[in-house]
C-alpha cells in the first residue's frame, strides 16, 4: 500500500504505522460521562467502504495524518493532516 | 528424441547433466523437459496421492507433474519445474515422492487402493479414535502423500530482496507485452518488462508463424535487442510477477542463479518489490487439458507444449504422435509435427464439422476416451458415434482451449467474467487499478490482435500519467479467429483426472457435489482440488465446469476460486532475504558501550540498546556475586550507571507547562525553574503508558525521561496530543535522547564524588533533592539532576554525547578511589526493588494509576489526558489486583517472577488465583529475597501471609505481603 504524506509525498505503507480510526480525534472532556467514554474507546462502525484512520508518519515528518481509505478496495481516497482534520465526533466520522 | 531444424539450442554446446543418476547430454538453450525429452526419458514423477507414473505435461512454469530435486545439502531444492529449470553442466536432478526408485515405487499400491482415496478420504477416514491422528494417521499420511523434502542443512546459498519504481510495468513478453514495453520505452518512460522465460517472446519462441515476414521468434528477438538498448528499459528475464497489492506495489521473484553453477556472490533468487504508476498484464494464456480416463499418463501432453518441444527445442516428444482438440489451435500441433517430420498418427477434433487440409488421419466429432500403457501411453481409445477405434500412439498433444493468465488481475479480489464465445474467464477492467491487461491474457488470440493490444494498452497507461504517447505501426501478422466449442470431461467409465498434482479425478469433485460441497470453495477444499503448488493453473476451469454440471448451474453462476498470490511458488528464503539474524535491525549503543564490553559485561538487548548485566570482577564465578557487589557499592559508597537509553525529550515554547499538565495525571505548570518532578502518563483508555522525571530547566523549557522501552511510544502519543487534541498549543519538542550521554552518580559518597569533577562545587542547599540545572566540567557545559533511582543520595550527569566515553572513564576511576565502582542492569534493578520502584514488570498495560498506588496523583484540579477514562466504574474498585511486596517466609525462600498467589491454604487452581508476581530479586541489603507483584485488594492485606505457586518451574513458597517499599520508607537517604 502507498500513502501520499502531504508533507513527505508518496510513500510506502512500511513507513507509517496504523492507530485506528480517526475518531481517536474527537477526544471527550473529562465530563463528557462514562457512556461518552465508552462510546469513544471502544465503538467503531467497522464500514465496508470509505473509512477514516489515524496513520502516524513515524519514519518521516512524524505526521499524524487521517487517512480516508475504502476497506472494501483498500483504495486511499484523501489523506491529510490530522490538525488539519475535524475534532468532533460527528464531522470525524462523516 | 531430437530432431534436425532450427531450434532455440546451441548445438555448439552440450551440457552434461544427472537425471536419478544417470548423465544424459543436452544443449545450451535445453530446460530440463526438453532435454530429457530429447533423451527419450518420459516417465519423470510419481503422483501425490496415488503414486502414479508421471510425464512432462507442459512447457511452463504451469506444470503440475514434473517437478524434481535439483542440488544437495544446503544448497538443495525440492520441486523444482524441470519445465523451467534450465540444464548447465554437471546438475544433478533428482525425481521426487517414490520409493526405491522411479520405475519401482512400493507405494505405487496406493492406485489399487484409490475406491478408498477419494474425495474427502481424510475427513471420512481418519477420524476415529482421535488419539491416532497424531502419532499413527499424520506420520503415515505425511510419508505416503509428498512433493520434495528440504535436506534439514543449513541454507548455504544467498537469497537477495530488491526495490524497483517504474512509470510502466509489462508483465510478460509475448507479442502482447513485447509491443506494450516498445510503445512505452520508444515515449520516454521508465520501463521495467519482466519475463518468467530466460528469453523475451513468450508463444512467439514456441509458434512457426510469422510476423512482419520474418520468423515471429526473430522479430521477437529483433524487439529484445531494442529494448536492452534503451536506457530507459530494464528487461528483467527469468523474473515472474508473483503478486498484485495495493497502490500498483508487485512481488516478482528472480531466479538469479537456478540455471548455472553456483558461484561466489550470486544470490539464487531476488525477491523484488516493483511499484509501477500503471501496469500492462501481458501474461498470456495456458492451455487446459481434457479430462478423459487415464489421461494422466506418461506421453500425454499439452498440444502447445508439444509444439513448444517441436519448434523452440528441436524435440520430438514421440515417434508417432496424436494429436486431440476441441478448437483450432489443436490443428496447428499436428501441422508443425509434420512438417519437422515427425509422424502424426490421428488428428482427433470434438467438433463434428471441423476439417482439415492436413494430410493425416482425421476423426471430427471424435473425443478420445482412454490410453493404455504402462509406464509409458502405448495406444488411445478414440470414441465416434460409429464406435470405438485403438490407435497405437506414443504421444497424445491434448487441447480443452486456453484460459487466459488473468491471476494477478484478480489478486485483489476482483472477480473475472465468463467470455462464452471462448469459454474462458477474462479479467474485468479495473480489478487491479491501474492494472491493464492486454493480449491473451484478456481473451484476444490472434497475434496481430495481441500486437494491438499490447500497444493500445501502453498508449492509455502513458496518456494516464501524463505522457505522449501515438500508436506505433503495428507489424503485420497472423489475425484468425478463435473457434471452440467446450469439452472438458469425456463421458465414461474409469478415472479422468482434473488436477494432476494433487490427484482429483472428474469422480471426486462429482462426490463432492453429491455431498452437497456446492460451491466452489467448499469443492475446492474437500477435494484439495487446485490446491497444489501449481494451484490448478491448468485446469481449475475444467474442474469447476465439472462442478456447475454436476449441480445443474451453469459457470458463471458456479464462479472461480479466490485467486491469490504468488503466482509461482515463492522460496521463504527469497521473502525473508536480508533478515537472517540481525539482518538491518538497527543497534543502539551507549557512549559507555566500548568500555563496558572492555571490562567484560555480559551485554544485555533493551529495545534496539544494549546494555551491561553486570561488570565481573576476577574471581567471581556467578552473576549473583557481581550484582549484589555492585549494589554495596551504592549503597555504601558509589555506584555508576550508564542511563543514556532512557528516553530524552527537549520541550520548549509558550505552552510547553500547559502541555505537560495534559500529558501527565500531576501538575507540571506549578513546577519550579531548576526542579524536577515525577510524573505519570496515562493511555486514553486510563491505563499507564509510561513514567518518568521530567526537569523545569526555564519557564518555557522541560526536559522529559521517559522509560526506555516507551521512548518511541511516548513520543509519537506527544505528537498525537499536540497534532490532535491540543493542536492551537504553542509547543515545540524534539528526541535528543542521542545526543546527551547521562551517568547515574548513586550513593553516600556521589556528592564527594562529584565535587572532585564539577568545575564548581556543590552543597545540600544548593542542590536539595529533585533540584536540576546547567553544570560544567573540565569546560564542558552539562547538566546536572539530583534524581534517585535507587534511594540513595544520586544524581544523573549528563554531558553532550561525545563526551560521554570520556567522563564514564572518569566517573569510573573517581569511584573506585571511593571504594565504589560501575554497576549494571541487575544491579539496578535490585536496587529498584529494594525501593519499590516500578518499571513496566508493573505498568504493563493492564494496571491503572490506583492499582500502582498512585491514585493521589491524579489531579482533580485539572483535566489530563485519560482522566475520563481513568473514572469509568470498576477501575477504582478495592477488590482490583494491587501493588504490594512480598517476602518469602516458608521453608523455600526464594521468590520467582511471575509465580501465582493464592490465599494460605487454597488449591492453586486458576479459579482461587488472587494475583502474580512482577519482579523479584535478592536483596543484599536485606538478606532475603523481594518481590513486586499484583494481589487483589492488597494494600488492605499487609501482614497477611499467602502462597506463592509458580506452576512452570515447580516452586512452592509462602510470603507475607507488605508494603512495596522495602528500604528507607520515608525516603530519607535521597533527601540527605
Ligand atoms: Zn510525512
Amino acid at each position: 500500500m502507498r500513502i501520499v504524506c502531504p508533507l513527505c509525498g508518496e510513500r510506502d505503507s512500511r513507513e507509517f504505522s496504523y492507530k485506528g480510526a480517526a475518531l481517536a480525534l474527537a477526544y471527550p472532556s473529562e465530563e463528557a460521562g462514562f457512556e461518552a467514554w465508552d462510546d469513544y474507546l471502544h465503538n467503531r462502525d467497522n464500514p465496508a467502504g470509505p473509512t477514516r484512520e489515524l496513520w502516524y508518519h513515524g519514519s518521516g515528518c512524524t505526521s499524524w495524518l487521517v487517512v480516508t481509505r475504502n476497506t472494501t478496495t483498500h483504495e486511499i481516497l484523501s489523506v491529510e493532516l490530522a490538525e488539519d482534520a475535524p475534532e468532533s465526533r460527528q464531522e470525524a466520522s462523516a | 528424441m531430437r530432431i534436425d531444424g532450427n531450434g532455440l539450442i546451441n548445438r555448439a554446446k552440450p551440457v552434461s547433466f544427472q537425471f536419478d543418476g544417470t548423465t544424459y547430454q543436452g544443449f545450451e538453450g535445453d530446460t530440463l523437459a526438453s532435454a530429457l525429452l530429447a533423451n527419450g526419458v518420459k516417465l519423470v514423477a510419481r503422483s501425490f496421492k496415488y503414486h502414479r507414473p508421471r510425464g512432462i505435461l507442459t512447457a511452463g512454469s504451469e506444470e503440475p507433474n514434473a517437478l524434481v530435486t535439483v542440488g544437495h545439502g544446503g544448497s538443495q531444492d525440492p520441486n523444482v519445474r524441470a519445465t523451467t529449470q534450465e540444464i548447465y553442466d554437471g546438475m544433478d536432478a533428482r525425481s521426487q515422492n517414490r520409493w526405491p526408485s522411479l520405475a519401482h515405487d512400493v507405494l505405487a499400491v496406493n492406485d489399487l487402493g484409490a475406491p478408498f482415496l477419494g474425495a474427502g478420504f481424510y475427513y471420512k477416514t481418519f477420524m476415529w479414535p482421535k488419539a491416532f491422528w497424531e502419532k499413527l494417521y499424520e506420520p503415515i499420511i505425511r510419508r505416503a502423500a509428498g512433493l520434495g523434502a528440504i535436506s534439514g542443512e543449513p541454507i548455504t546459498d544467498k537469497y537477495e530482496r530488491a526495490y524497483a519504481h517504474c512509470d510502466v510495468l509489462v508483465v510478460g513478453s509475448g507479442p502482447a507485452g513485447l509491443m506494450a514495453a516498445l510503445t512505452a520505452g520508444e515515449a520516454g518512460a521508465d520501463v521495467i518488462i519482466a519475463e518468467e522465460d530466460s528469453l523475451l517472446g513468450g508463444r512467439l519462441l514456441s509458434e512457426a508463424g510469422e510476423i512482419d515476414g520474418m520468423p515471429a521468434r526473430d522479430w521477437a528477438n529483433e524487439v529484445a535487442i531494442r529494448l536492452n538498448a534503451m536506457s530507459n528499459v530494464r528487461v528483467m528475464a527469468r523474473t515472474s510477477v508473483t503478486g498484485a497489492y495495493d497502490g500498483g506495489t508487485y512481488g516478482a521473484l528472480e531466479r538469479v542463479g537456478h540455471h548455472c553453477e553456483m558461484r561466489d556472490g550470486l544470490p539464487k533468487e531476488c525477491f523484488w518489490r516493483i511499484t509501477a504508476k500503471r501496469t500492462v498484464l501481458a501474461a498470456g494464456a495456458l492451455e487446459r487439458p481434457v479430462a478423459f480416463q487415464n489421461n494422466d499418463r506418461p506421453g500425454i501432453m499439452m498440444a502447445s507444449a508439444v509444439r513448444a518441444y517441436v519448434n523452440r527445442w528441436s524435440v520430438a516428444p514421440g515417434k508417432s504422435v496424436a494429436v486431440f482438440g476441441n478448437n483450432d489451435s489443436a490443428h496447428d500441433t499436428a501441422a508443425d509435427l509434420l512438417a519437422a517430420g515427425v509422424h502424426v498418427c490421428a488428428l482427433i477434433d470434438s467438433r463434428p464439422d471441423a476439417t482439415t487440409t492436413l494430410d493425416v488421419p482425421f476423426y471430427a466429432g471424435a473425443q478420445v476416451s482412454g490410453s493404455e500403457g504402462r509406464k509409458e501411453l502405448e495406444a488411445i481409445s478414440i470414441s465416434r458415434a460409429s464406435g470405438t477405434d485403438k490407435v497405437q500412439t506414443d504421444c497424445l498433444a491434448m487441447s480443452g482451449g486456453w484460459n487466459p493468465t488473468l491471476h494477478l488481475a484478480c489478486h485483489m479480489s476482483g472477480r473475472p467474467d465468463w467470455d462464452e464465445s471462448i469459454a474462458a474467464f477474462v479479467p474485468k477492467p479495473g480489478m487491479v487499478p491501474g492494472l491493464i491487461a492486454a493480449g491473451a491474457c484478456n481473451g484476444v488470440f490472434s497475434t496481430a490482435a495481441c500486437l494491438g493490444e499490447g500497444a493500445g494498452a501502453a498508449v492509455v497507461a502513458l496518456e494516464a500519467i501524463g505522457l505522449q504517447a501515438d500508436m506505433p505501426k503495428m507489424p503485420v501478422a497472423e489475425d484468425r479467429d478463435y473457434s471452440i466449442s467446450p469439452l472438458w470431461a469425456v463421458a465414461g467409465k474409469g478415472r479422468a483426472w482434473l488436477d494432476f498434482q494433487n490427484d482429483v479425478t472428474v469422480k471426486d469433485v462429482k462426490q463432492a457435489a453429491v455431498e452437497n460441497f456446492r460451491s466452489v470453495e467448499h469443492m475446492k477444499r474437500y477435494t484439495t482440488q487446485g490446491m497444489a503448488t501449481d494451484q490448478g493453473k491448468n485446469y481449475n476451469v475444467q474442474a469447476l465446469a465439472v462442478l456447475a454440471d454436476a449441480t445443474g448451474r451453469g459457470i458463471p453462476e458456479t464462479g472461480t476460486t479466490t485467486y491469490r498470490p504468488p503466482f509461482t511458488p515463492v522460496a521463504i528464503a527469497a521473502m525473508a532475504a536480508g533478515a537472517e539474524d540481525k539482518g538491518f535491525a538497527p543497534e543502539r549503543f551507549t557512549t559507555s558501550h566500548r568500555l563496558a564490553v572492555k571490562a567484560g559485561a555480559p551485554m544485555i538487548e533493551a529495545g534496539l540498546w544494549y546494555r551491561p548485566s553486570y561488570f565481573p570482577v576476577k574471581g567471581e564465578t556467578h552473576w549473583r556475586q557481581s550484582c549484589d557487589r555492585e549494589v554495596g557499592y551504592v549503597r555504601n559508597a558509589v555506584g555508576i550507571a550508564d542511563v543514556s537509553t532512557l528516553g530524552k525529550i527537549d520541550i520548549k515554547g509558550p505552552d510547553a507547562a500547559a502541555f505537560l499538565d495534559f500529558l501527565y495525571t500531576n501538575m507540571f505548570s506549578s513546577l519550579k525553574v531548576g526542579r524536577v518532578r515525577y510524573g505519570l502518563m496515562l493511555r486514553e483508555d486510563g491505563h499507564v503508558m509510561d513514567d518518568g522525571t521530567t526537569a523545569r530547566m526555564a519557564d518555557d523549557h522541560f526536559v522529559m525521561t521517559t522509560t526506555t522501552a516507551a521512548a518511541g511510544q511516548v513520543m509519537q502519543h506527544m505528537e498525537l496530543v499536540s497534532q490532535g487534541m491540543r493542536r492551537g498549543m504553542d509547543v515545540r519538542f524534539t528526541s535528543v535522547t542521542e545526543h546527551w550521554a547521562q551517568f547515574a552518580v548513586a550513593g553516600p559518597k556521589a556528592r564527594e564524588l562529584l565535587n572532585g569533577l564539577l568545575d564548581a562545587p556543590i552543597d545540600g542547599e544548593s542542590w536539595p533533592f529533585m533540584a536540576c540545572g546547567d553544570m560544567s566540567i573540565g569546560g564542558v557545559n552539562g547538566r546536572l539532576f539530583r534524581i534517585s533511582f535507587s534511594g540513595e543520595h544520586a544524581y544523573e550527569v549528563a554531558v553532550p554525547a561525545r563526551y560521554g566515553e570520556s567522563l564514564f572513564a572518569e566517573l569510573r576511576s573517581r569511584a573506585e578511589a571511593l571504594g565504589g565502582g560501575l554497576y549494571g542492569m541487575e544491579a539496578l534493578n535490585v536496587l529498584r526493588i529494594e525501593k519499590g520502584f516500578i518499571t513496566h514488570a508493573e505498568i504493563d498495560g493492564r494496571a491503572t494509576a490506583f492499582d500502582i498506588g498512585m491514585q493521589g496523583m491524579m489531579s482533580k484540579k485539572k483535566d489530563f489526558y485519560g482522566k475520563g477514562a481513568a473514572a469509568r466504574p470498576g477501575l477504582l474498585e478495592d477488590d482490583r489486583e494491587q501493588l504490594v511486596g512480598l517476602k518469602p517466609t516458608g521453608v523455600v525462600k526464594q521468590l520467582t517472577a511471575g509465580a501465582h498467589l493464592y490465599r494460605d491454604g487454597a488449591e492453586p487452581v486458576r479459579v482461587n488465583d488472587q494475583g502474580y508476581l512482577t519482579s523479584v530479586a535478592f536483596s543484599p541489603t536485606l538478606g532475603t529475597y523481594l518481590g513486586l507483584g499484583f494481589l487483589r485488594g492488597g494494600r488492605a492485606r499487609h501482614g497477611e501471609t499467602v502462597k506463592m505457586v509458580d506452576h512452570l518451574r515447580g516452586i512452592e513458597t509462602t510470603c507475607e505481603v507488605c508494603h512495596p517499599v522495602f528500604l528507607d520508607p520515608n525516603g530519607e537517604k535521597a533527601r540527605d
